[in-house]
C-alpha cells in the first residue's frame, strides 16, 4: 500500500480556503445584533491572517489558554463545575463577558462528573465522586494500564484493544465489555449468533444500560455548554478551536504506558512502540477531522506532551515521536483542517526539526520556549503562538505582564504571524494580570 | 568484567549489565566493588545527561539497572558495611496537586545515588511536612508540583516550617513543569530545580 500522510495534497490550499470560509460564514451563530456579526467576522479575519500569512492582519489576535480560570473567577467549586451544568456555564458566560478575549472557550473541557461517577472512571480524579475535595482541579491518575508486552494486541486491533481491555481497566462499571466479539469475524450468517451472545448476558445488558444513562447525562450537560457557546458567539467572539486530537506517541504515553513505561519501551520495544504510533495515526487524524467539519471550525486542539525538550534527544524525537505526529498534521492539512499544535514544556531543541512544514497551514503553540528564536524559524512559515509566563501571570504585577508582553509584541509578533496567550492554563492567575495580558495586547498589538 | 559492565550500562544495554553481574557474583567477584563500579556508571549516565547527550529515557533506563543490580548484589554484602547513606531527603507533592511522576522519578534518582529518601506522597498538607521533618529529621526537603495552585501550597509549606522554627536546619528545593526562579522567590525556597539531575546535583552540592 502506497504510504500515506508524507506529502501535502494539491487540494489543501482549496480545502482549507473553504474550511475557513465555512468559519467565517458563521451559519448556525445567531448574533445578538449586527455589530456583534461584524465583531465576529473581524475577529475570524484576524486569526485566519495570522495563521495564513498572507497578510499582515489589522492586530494580533490575543486569546489565553484558559484552563480553569472561569471556575476561581466566578467563585465556584470545582465539584458546582462538575456537576451543576448550569452554573459551569454560568461562569464561562461571565469570563467571556469581563474579559472580551478575541477567542473563546466553551467548558467542554469540563466533563459532566456524574457521567465519570455511572462509569467508575479512574484515569482521573476529580472533586466530589472522583475522590478528589470540592477545591482541587480534576487531575490525571497516570499507571501502567498497557503492560510491556501488550504492544502486539493494540497494533492488531486498536479498537478492540480500547474496548475490551483498556476500558475495562480505566472504567470499573464497564468490565463486561472484555466480552465482547472481535468484530472482524462476523462477517458470514453462522457467525451472526456467536457474536451475538454477549449482547444476552446480564453482565454485558447491565454495562449496555449504565452506558445509555451515562449518555443521557452527557446530554443535559451538553445542552447546556453547547447553549454557553452559542451565546458567546452570538455576542460577537468565535470559538477559539473545535475538538481534539494528539501526537500518537502521547496517546501511548500519556493514557496507556505512562512515562516511565514508554520512555523504557524506547529500549525495550522499539519497533512495537513506534508501528503503534503508526496504527493509531488514522484515528488521531480522523477525530480532528470530524471535530472540525461537525462544527464548521477549523483548529482542532492538539496538546502536545512528551516530546518536550527534557523528555527526549532530538534523535529520538525523530524516531519515535515526530514521524508520526507529522503524519497527523499532514492528514489534517490535507483535509483544509489547521493543526493547533500546544507544545507544553519547552520546544528549543525541536525547533529547526519541526519548521519543515508548508506555509500558512498550521499554529504552533508554545509555552516555555524561546519565542524570539521561534520566530526565526518555525516562524517564518508558521503562525506562532504564546506565550507569557504563568509564573508571571500567578505571581507578578499588572506591569510585569504588560512588559512581557510588549516584548513578546515586538519580537514575535513582527510583522504578523503570531497569536498572543499564556503558556499555558491560565489558572491561578490574578484576574488583574489576565486582564492586564488581554487589553494592553489588544491595543499594543495593533499592526501599523 | 568491570569495565564491561560500566560499558554495558552507560550503553542501555541492560540485560548484559545484569548478564555480567551474575557472571562477576558467581565469580565470588567483591560485591561492593560492583556497587563501586555502578555508582561510576551512573555518575557517567549523569554527566552524559548534563551534556545533553542522554535525557530522562536514559535515566529511567540507568536507575532500573542499577536498582536490579543491587537486588542482586546486596544480599551477598554478608556483613560488610554498605555505602554509608549521603544524606536526608523527604519530599513529598504539595497540597491540593495529586501529581507523581517527576516526584517518583526525583525520589528514585536520589535512591539509586545512595540517598535516604522518606517519599510522603502527594496533596500532602503543610503541617503534615512539618511533622515528617520533626519525625525524619532531612538536610533537604524538596516540594513537587505540576499544578499553578501549587505556587500557594508551597509558599504555605515553607511557611509553616519557618513557623515551626525548622528553616535553618535545611534546605528547600521546588521542581514541577511551571516552576521557576520567580516562583522559587514568591514560595520562599532556597532553589527550584530545572530538572531531575539538576535537583540532585543541587542535594550533593548541599550535603
Amino acid at each position: 500500500m502506497k504510504e500515506r500522510w508524507t506529502k501535502i495534497s494539491e487540494t489543501a490550499a482549496e480545502k482549507q480556503e473553504r474550511q475557513f470560509e465555512a468559519w467565517l460564514s458563521a451559519e448556525n451563530v445567531s448574533f445578538v445584533n449586527s455589530e456583534a456579526e461584524i465583531r465576529y467576522k473581524e475577529r475570524v479575519t484576524l486569526f485566519k491572517d495570522a495563521i495564513q500569512m498572507k497578510k499582515t492582519p489589522r492586530r494580533i489576535p490575543v486569546v489565553p489558554s484558559l484552563g480553569s480560570f472561569p471556575i476561581e473567577y466566578a467563585g465556584i467549586s470545582w465539584y458546582d463545575a462538575l456537576y451543576d451544568y448550569e452554573k459551569l456555564a454560568h461562569a464561562w458566560e461571565k469570563y467571556q463577558e469581563d474579559f472580551d478575549p478575541d477567542g473563546s472557550h466553551t467548558p467542554r473541557t469540563m466533563p459532566p462528573g456524574k457521567a465519570l461517577e455511572m462509569l467508575g472512571f479512574h484515569l482521573y480524579r476529580w472533586a466530589g465522586g472522583g475522590g478528589l475535595r470540592n477545591d482541587q482541579e480534576y487531575q490525571f491518575a497516570e499507571a501502567e494500564y498497557m503492560k510491556g508486552d501488550e504492544y502486539l494486541d493494540l497494533i492488531d486491533d486498536p479498537t478492540g484493544f480500547f474496548l475490551k481491555t483498556y476500558f475495562p481497566r480505566i472504567f470499573g462499571e464497564l468490565g463486561a465489555l472484555q466480552k465482547m466479539p472481535s468484530m472482524p469475524p462476523i462477517h458470514e450468517i453462522p457467525m451472526v449468533p456467536a457474536g451475538l451472545l454477549p449482547f444476552g448476558m446480564d453482565d454485558v445488558k447491565s454495562t449496555f444500560a449504565k452506558l445509555s444513562l451515562a449518555g443521557d447525562e452527557a446530554h443535559k450537560w451538553l445542552a447546556a455548554v453547547n447553549g454557553v457557546g452559542a451565546t458567546i458567539m452570538g455576542k460577537g467572539c468565535p470559538s477559539f478551536s473545535a475538538g481534539f486530537s494528539k501526537a500518537p506517541f502521547d496517546v501511548i504515553g500519556d493514557s496507556l504506558r505512562g512515562t516511565k513505561g514508554v520512555l523504557m519501551d524506547m529500549f525495550h520495544h522499539p519497533e512495537e512502540l513506534c508501528e503503534a504510533c503508526e496504527r493509531l495515526t488514522p484515528f488521531m487524524i480522523k477525530c480532528g477531522v470530524a471535530a472540525c467539519r461537525a462544527s464548521g471550525h477549523i483548529m482542532p486542539f492538539i496538546p502536545l506532551h512528551k516530546g518536550a525538550d527534557t523528555f527526549m534527544s532530538n534523535d529520538q524525537f525523530n524516531t519515535f515521536y515526530w514521524p508520526t505526529l507529522k503524519k497527523v498534521i499532514i492528514g489534517l492539512i490535507n483535509e483544509g483542517i489547521v493543526p493547533q499544535l500546544f507544545a507544553e514544556g519547552s520546544y528549543n531543541n525541536r525547533l529547526e526539526l519541526i519548521e519543515d512544514l508548508p506555509k500558512g497551514k498550521v499554529v504552533w503553540w508554545f509555552d516555555t520556549t524561546d519565542m524570539t528564536r521561534a520566530k526565526k524559524t518555525v516562524g517564518r512559515n508558521n503562525c506562532i503562538a504564546g506565550n507569557v509566563p504563568l509564573d508571571i501571570l500567578c505571581a507578578g504585577t499588572p506591569d510585569d505582564v504588560e512588559n512581557y508582553c510588549r516584548t513578546l509584541i515586538d519580537t514575535a509578533g513582527k510583522d504578523g504571524g503570531f497569536i498572543l496567550s499564556s503558556g499555558a492554563g491560565v489558572q491561578g492567575s490574578k484576574p488583574e494580570n489576565v486582564k492586564a495580558m488581554i487589553d494592553f495586547s489588544k491595543a499594543y498589538g495593533v499592526y501599523k | 568484567m568491570f569495565d564491561e559492565l560500566v560499558d554495558a550500562m552507560t550503553q542501555m544495554r541492560d540485560a548484559e549489565a545484569l548478564e555480567i553481574t551474575q557472571t562477576l557474583l558467581d565469580g565470588n567477584a567483591d560485591p561492593v566493588r560492583i556497587l563501586n563500579v555502578c555508582s561510576e556508571a551512573m555518575e557517567a549516565v549523569g554527566k552524559k545527561f548534563e551534556a545533553g547527550v542522554y535525557f530522562l529515557p536514559e535515566l529511567m533506563m540507568a536507575g532500573e539497572m542499577l536498582k536490579q543490580i543491587s537486588e542482586k548484589v546486596k544480599p551477598m554484602l554478608k556483613g560488610q558495611s554498605e555505602k554509608k547513606t549521603a544524606g536526608k531527603v523527604l519530599i513529598g507533592t504539595v497540597r491540593g496537586d495529586i501529581h507523581d511522576i517527576g516526584k517518583d522519578i526525583v525520589s528514585f534518582l536520589l535512591e539509586v545515588n545512595g540517598f535516604d529518601v522518606r517519599d510522603i506522597g502527594i496533596d500532602v498538607a503543610p503541617d503534615k511536612f512539618v511533622e515528617e521533618i520533626k519525625s525524619f529529621k532531612p538536610q533537604v526537603v524538596g516540594l513537587s508540583g505540576l499544578l499553578t495552585l501549587a505556587y500557594d501550597s508551597m509558599k504555605d509549606t515553607v511557611q509553616a516550617i519557618t513557623e515551626a522554627g525548622l528553616r535553618d536546619s535545611l534546605k528547600i528545593i521546588i521542581g514541577g513543569g511551571q516552576m521557576s526562579d520567580k516562583i522559587r522567590e514568591f514560595t520562599g525556597a532556597d532553589a527550584c530545580a530545572k530538572d531531575a539531575i539538576d535537583g540532585i546535583n543541587l542535594v550533593k552540592e548541599w550535603i
